[in-house]
């Protein structure tokens, strides 16, 4: 098994053992139950709330695990010196941090597969069978996940060089930002102020986008998600993660540690 | 003669200090060391001498301002090399929600053991720092000593041929200090190198082959413990049992430590013998004779104030 | 060389390759998204007194992220002449339900939401909403009244409440001197296109706001282009009344000396004379497009 493998599959086991993770998955499930209770009450529009309180329950809560365990994770091994030893037997640093990187990963695609089976099973309880259209649900939450994938990847590079405190602040901070890309392009101030407008529109690409993986309303109308935004989506997370990561491991390759 | 284990030239290194990090403290100096293959090195210093950052430099966890070192003929940047190493860190702290058995098999899978090698040597380690029974609970539960026996497991597991331990008999009772000294001979008599730091300057007299002293950041002195003292006897001591009261030994009696009717007196070597006939002439029944020769501790103290004495003047020319 | 340096080395060019690929794929997404987003407008939340009272202290900046989302909606829209802007009314609603003395708000709605699709909304009803309601909040800035009066004067049509609301506005000390010449002359005449290129003059040099710009030069060229022809058709009649015959170019005009140089449009291209002997803009010209769009109804 390769040395990355190795730290992922370790990573991968503490996030099970971690039993906050459990309460998670549990209350996400409850909403899910509260969704068919509120379907019964919207008539009509039942799958319409179900599946977007579904969506909005993975989504936030495949964050919240995103960021909170993954500011921890370069940060809590240099802090409780567990690194000390791992990193004087014959593993380069950069595996190390590619294999908590893949095990968090794997964790939340682990939780948002049993989240998703479970609103794919209160779907069919209420609809009594599902039509093709429902693959945008589907859809939707491959995209919630590739967005878990980027958060982390930036939680674990603020991770490298400060508090776990400030990471979640930068973390955050850019999650909330790359949900504006659109306004901040097409900013408009009172006064016009064309270098303002141009150093904001410049941002709007290097920033991470998460617009990009808002399809709650075709996955909420079952409408088709075309299959070139997917790959286009993969692509993006693909080369966005791979930018953080090498940046990551730039950093911590030379960091002394204390 | 072979090459030896551990190389290090010129080793420097400086931390940034202060609220903006632009001042620096030099906390290792231009060492330059040599550890032989098969011998049993001690690393002794006070506390911030220096002795952790050197062994954090040869194993990685931090990189030099300066300076280079080789460990068994390869760089300190060649990861491969770690393969034939084992490091035991300072008051080792590890996953807690791994058992003892998991971790070790953990550390294990980075040096290519089959499944089935890897179970037997994790058992056989257990067994080893005794651990035996405590392998399936998790290291949460663990005392500060028993944290001290994994870490050691985990350093020797894969049989490297160079072993670096950073105090590890700190946190252990004196059993347990005892078990560590006999894992280390043990380790000796395999032909490994060990190199470990301490400030228990009983433990490096007694274990090492070879000491290397160092204080504020830089090396006073390397050899062995016999050696590195000054070899030159500060003078005799003479024990021996006096009832009388004799006028002239009471001028010496009075220089003497007494207990009860036993009593020691320190004379420089050229006054022995007179002092000898002096007391064989007031009738004291002599014990013993031997030569005083500057401890280990005594060496080491005085490094140490001669150190703090220089760090003050600099700092008093610095004002 | 020390790994330091092909580190950091290794890190730049990894870094500029992998952005120059994010920039070119964002590209491409952009464009997915933009033909799902013409299926679907959503605006979740449509009560503008909920997201005031959840904005607390912060409802000014949250105005202006929705101004931001009007003048990006309506921006979408006209880029894919799209002609659905259901979703205007509700976000000018929010936007001035936050900030209520956002004035740019309101004259963006009262222009936008009562031109005719595809340039607005085609609902003047709800720009004539949306202006008293700045009046209500801003009751000293007169311009509004002249927003008021322009949205009953061009769109609607209805001449009285025009007039009326200009008068109202006159009031207002500040206001200018025009408003009160013209309630009286709105009155008295009605349709005018001297009226209506004097308010669109008006609100062309009264605002900031670039789409409102655009949007009066536009209706200013048109006038003008008909105020041209209208002059262009009265020395056709003259030109008629010498030859006995209509002119068929305007090289004719010039030849018989009615005219110095060739006639063009506000936006440069020739008139020509149609079939019926009428003047009219030159179907080459962009400008034909433009009428389509802002005078013919969609």
């Amino acid at each position: 098994m390769s040395r990355v493998g190795v730290v992922a599959r370790n990573t991968f086991r503490e996030a099970v053992r971690d039993r906050v993770l459990y309460n998670l998955v549990f209350f996400a499930l409850l909403m899910m139950a509260a969704a068919i209770l509120v379907g019964q009450i919207s008539i009509g529009i039942e799958d319409l709330v179900i599946v977007s309180l579904g969506l909005s329950a993975i989504s936030v809560i495949g964050l919240l695990i995103a960021i909170f365990i993954g500011v921890g994770l370069v940060y809590k091994e240099m802090d409780k010196r567990t690194l000390y030893a791992l990193l004087a037997k014959p593993v380069r640093r950069w595996e190390f941090l590619l294999g908590k990187f893949g095990g968090l990963v794997l964790t939340l695609t682990v939780n948002t597969a049993a989240m998703a089976a479970g609103l794919f099973l209160v779907l069919l309880y209420v609809k009594h069978s599902l039509e093709r259209t429902d693959i945008a649900v589907l859809i939707a939450i491959y995209f919630i996940l590739l967005k878990l994938a980027l958060i982390v990847a930036l939680a674990m590079l603020f991770s490298c060089f400060t508090t776990p405190l400030l990471s979640i602040l930068f973390t955050s901070g850019l999650y909330i930002a790359g949900l504006f890309i659109q306004e901040m392009r097409n900013f408009h101030s009172r006064t016009p102020n064309p270098a303002l407008e141009g150093l904001l529109r410049g941002l709007s690409y290097l920033l991470p986008n998460f617009q990009n993986f808002d399809v709650m309303a075709s996955a909420t109308h079952g409408r088709t998600i075309p299959a070139s935004l997917i790959l286009e989506n993969s692509i993006y997370t693909a080369v966005y993660c791979a930018i953080v990561l090498l940046t990551a491991a730039a950093v911590f390759s030379r960091r002394n540690l204390k | 003669m072979s090459a030896p284990a551990i190389d290090t030239e010129n080793l420097t290194k400086d931390y940034p200090i202060g609220f903006l990090e632009t001042k620096k403290k030099r906390s290792l100096e231009g060492l330059t060391m040599q550890v032989e293959t098969g011998e049993v090195f001690g690393f002794l210093g006070p506390n911030g001498a220096g002795k952790s950052t050197t062994i954090k430099l040869l194993v990685g966890l931090i990189f030099p301002t300066a300076g280079t070192a080789r460990i068994l003929g390869r760089s300190i940047n060649d990861i491969e090399m770690h393969r034939d190493i084992g490091y035991l860190p300072e008051q080792p702290y590890f996953y807690d929600y791994l058992t003892a058995a998991e971790l070790l098999d953990y550390f294990a899978r980075f040096h290519d053991l089959t499944a089935a090698d890897r179970r037997e040597r994790v058992a056989r380690m257990l067994k080893k720092v005794g651990l035996e029974t405590a392998g399936k609970i998790q290291l949460r539960k663990y005392s500060k000593g028993m944290m001290q026996r994994v870490g050691l497991a985990q350093a020797i597991l894969h049989d490297p041929q160079v072993v670096i331990l950073d105090e590890p008999m700190s946190g252990l009772d004196p059993i347990g200090r005892r078990e560590v000294r006999d894992i280390i001979l043990e380790l000796k008599s395999e032909g490994r190198t060990v190199m470990f730091s301490t400030h228990i300057l009983s433990d490096a007299e007694m274990l090492c082959d070879r000491v290397g002293v160092i204080v504020g950041g830089k090396l006073r002195g390397v050899g062995a413990p016999s050696e590195i003292v000054e070899l030159k006897a500060h003078g005799m001591e003479i024990l021996f049992e006096y009832a009388g009261n004799n006028a002239n030994a009471s001028a010496l009696l009075a220089k003497a430590a007494k207990a009860g009717n036993r009593y020691r007196l320190q004379v420089g070597e050229s006054e022995l013998y007179t002092v000898l006939e002096q007391l064989h002439a007031a009738e004291a029944r002599i014990l013993s004779v031997t030569q005083l020769k500057q401890t280990l501790e005594e060496y080491f103290m005085n490094l140490v104030d001669v150190d703090r004495a220089q760090a003050a003047a600099i700092e008093v020319r610095g004002k | 060389m020390s790994p330091r340096i092909s580190i950091r080395k290794l890190l730049l060019i990894a870094l500029t390759i992998g952005f120059a690929v994010i920039w070119q794929v964002q590209q491409r997404i952009d464009q997915d998204r933009a033909r799902l987003h013409q299926e679907q407008d959503e605006l979740l939340l449509r009560s503008g007194k909920l997201l005031k009272m959840a904005s607390l202290e912060y409802a000014p900046l949250m105005a202006d992220l929705y101004w931001t989302r009007v003048v990006q909606y309506y921006g979408d829209k006209r880029a894919h002449n799209d002609p659905n802007f259901e979703l205007l009314w509700p976000l000018l609603d929010i936007t001035t339900t936050l900030d209520p003395q956002l004035l740019v708000a309101y004259r963006f709605g009262s222009t936008f939401l009562s031109e005719r699709p595809i340039v607005g909304a085609g609902r003047p009803d709800l720009g004539v909403e949306l202006v008293e309601r700045g009046i209500q909040a801003n009751p000293e800035y007169w311009r509004f009244y002249e927003d008021l009066g322009f949205i009953y004067y061009i769109h609607m049509k209805d001449y009285a409440k025009a007039s009326a609301a200009f008068l109202e506005g006159s009031k207002n000390p500040q206001a200018y001197d025009w408003m009160k010449v013209l309630a009286a002359r709105v009155a008295e005449k009605g349709e005018s296109s001297e009226t209506a290129t004097f308010l669109w003059s008006e609100l062309y040099q009264s605002t900031k706001n670039p789409a409102i710009k655009q949007n009066a030069l536009t209706h200013l060229q048109l006038l003008r282009a008909e105020a041209d022809c209208e002059q262009l058709d009265v020395l056709a009649a003259e030109y008629e009344k010498r030859t006995g015959k209509r002119p068929g170019t305007v090289r004719e005009l010039i030849n018989a000396g009615l005219l110095g140089g060739a006639p063009v449009d506000p936006l440069g291209t020739v008139y020509v004379f149609g079939k019926d002997g009428k003047a009219g803009i030159n179907p080459a010209s962009p400008l034909v497009e433009l009428k389509n769009r802002y005078v013919k109804p969609f």
